[in-house]
């Protein structure tokens, strides 16, 4: 039992796959402009990771190591499909805030990373698992960036209001550049520096070492 | 991993099966939700007719029965746009984005006279009449034409005088967001609410302003609203859009002959 703990619960934090191995950052970026989109989108990531992950496994025997990427690929690619023919059936206004992002899960990094470094070498139960877990790990840091986003952005958390806007008689000035892809990156990496301060493990040596700073004169 | 999934027929073998697998399970799932999908569309556009001809509260959430409820208010007609007549829909459940790609149901649109750049024009208009409640006697007609990077598909609501403009909003659109993306701020839609379309001499004369509108001049308080900034030319487009549909190419002789009672 502790195996499946550790393997659901150690991508949110410990080994976070957006802020220790830096994958999903460009749909990060999009899909975090409100709280309501974050959440249909890591959804749908929580259930393509886990679906891919389990079907790469029960097949992982018999895929030959040529064409195992393309395998994967495929099969992710029709998750992914069935996911967006479902949004647009049961959460039609969502699948139009989340237009092409919900396709580009195929191309989300956490995914195809997740089959092939886990689930062509474990069990179907087990790599479930770890795409629920690695799944949650993006969850978690979506709906962060979201939060901050939508509030700040926006004054609204879930298309409520919260911070009345001076534009409609109150008192928040939004700040615009939060609802702007850059501004997920600052958060991002406010939050990669954040946990790092706590988990030292994942501070990750220098490539090299910055000489010192010495003054020499000018001739 | 036994070495013998390297094999030329294992290979294929695998490739086959799993693209089998895979294509059976895309497709059912395309089928079997396409009927839930479809709702959704025609519910949507629903929500977005009642949205522009201010016959919801604004920021009402609309459910399923509400607006089933509202649109039972609601008459769809057919009308000719060449001779501003009502007509019948060409084809079962008539879509006038579709017919105006559509040659058999269009009709190619001169540059001089296209001022909206939307090349072709659908022979027959869906417009929705208000039959019933409070608003009753308003028109809403479809519109479109071309901002900066997209062509923008709306409506615009008429009060039952023809002329004074009860809602204008568009349901499709890809301006960049902020800037002719704004088109959708509900404050700027509001705007247009009240403008008259139509001068004295029934020229189209409502429109986007660049820069502000000056209260004190009486044509622009009475046709004109404030310009989007930094939106010039979706600003532009709009305009155009509106002088487009609502003039001699568009609804403009059907208003005429719906106003005589002739339609």
């Amino acid at each position: 039992m502790s195996d499946i703990k550790q393997v659901l619960t150690e991508p949110v934090v410990k080994n976070n796959p957006i802020a220790l191995q830096i994958l999903g950052i460009c749909s990060a970026l999009a899909v975090t402009t409100s709280m309501n989109v974050a959440i249909v989108m890591s959804l749908a990531v929580i259930a393509v990771t886990a679906c891919s992950n389990l079907a790469v496994s029960v097949i992982r025997m018999h895929i030959p190591s040529s064409i195992r990427i393309i395998v994967q690929m495929t099969i992710i690619a029709s998750l992914v499909i069935v996911v967006d023919q479902v949004l647009k059936a049961f959460a039609y206004s969502i699948s139009k805030q989340l237009s092409v992002f919900v396709g580009l899960i195929i191309t989300n990094c956490i995914v195809m990373g997740r089959a092939e470094a886990y689930a062509m070498k474990n069990g179907p139960f087990m790599s479930f698992m770890d795409g629920i877990g690695n799944g949650l790990g993006y969850s978690v840091i979506l709906i962060v960036v979201a939060f901050f986003r939508e509030l700040f952005g926006a004054g609204k958390l879930f298309g409520i209001e919260i911070l009345p806007l001076v534009t409609e008689g109150g008192w928040y000035n939004p700040n615009g550049l939060l609802l702007l892809p850059p501004s997920a990156f600052f958060l991002i990496g406010g939050i990669i520096w954040a946990i790092r301060t706590f988990q030292k493990d994942q501070v990750e040596a220098p490539d090299f070492k910055i000489a010192k700073n010495t003054t020499k004169e000018a001739y | 991993m036994s070495s013998n999934n390297d094999t030329i027929g294992k290979t294929i073998t695998v490739a086959l099966l799993l693209c089998i697998v895979c294509s059976v399970i895309v497709s059912g799932a395309a089928i079997a939700l396409k009927p839930a999908q479809v709702a959704n569309k025609a519910l949507d556009m629903q929500r977005n007719i009642l949205a522009i001809g201010g016959l919801a509260q604004p920021g009402e959430s609309l459910t399923k029965a509400r607006v089933e409820e509202l649109f039972g208010q609601i008459e769809e007609k057919y009308v000719d746009v060449a001779t501003g007549k009502f007509t019948e829909a060409p084809f079962a459940n008539y879509d006038q984005v579709k017919a105006a790609k559509d040659p058999k149901f269009s009709i190619a649109l001169d540059g001089a006279i296209d001022i909206a750049s939307i090349k072709r024009q659908q022979k027959v208009a869906t417009v929705y009449k208000v039959v019933g409640g409070d608003n009753a006697g308003r028109l809403i007609l479809p519109v479109n034409g071309y901002g900066l990077w997209s062509t923008l598909y709306g409506f615009v609501a008429l009060e039952s005088d023809l002329n004074t403009i009860a809602g204008l909003g568009f349901y499709a659109h890809a301006e960049t967001p902020g800037l002719g993306g704004e088109v959708d701020n509900p404050r700027w839609k509001k705007m247009w609410i009240g403008k008259s379309v139509y001068d004295a001499n029934g020229e189209v004369v409502a429109k986007v302003k660049k820069g502000a509108v000056n209260p004190a001049i009486e044509a622009e308080k009475l046709h004109q609203v404030d310009g989007l900034s930094g939106a010039t030319l979706t600003s532009n487009g709009v305009t155009n859009l509106i002088k487009f549909w609502l003039g001699d190419n568009g609804f403009a002789p059907f208003l005429k002959n719906y106003k005589a009672g002739e339609a």
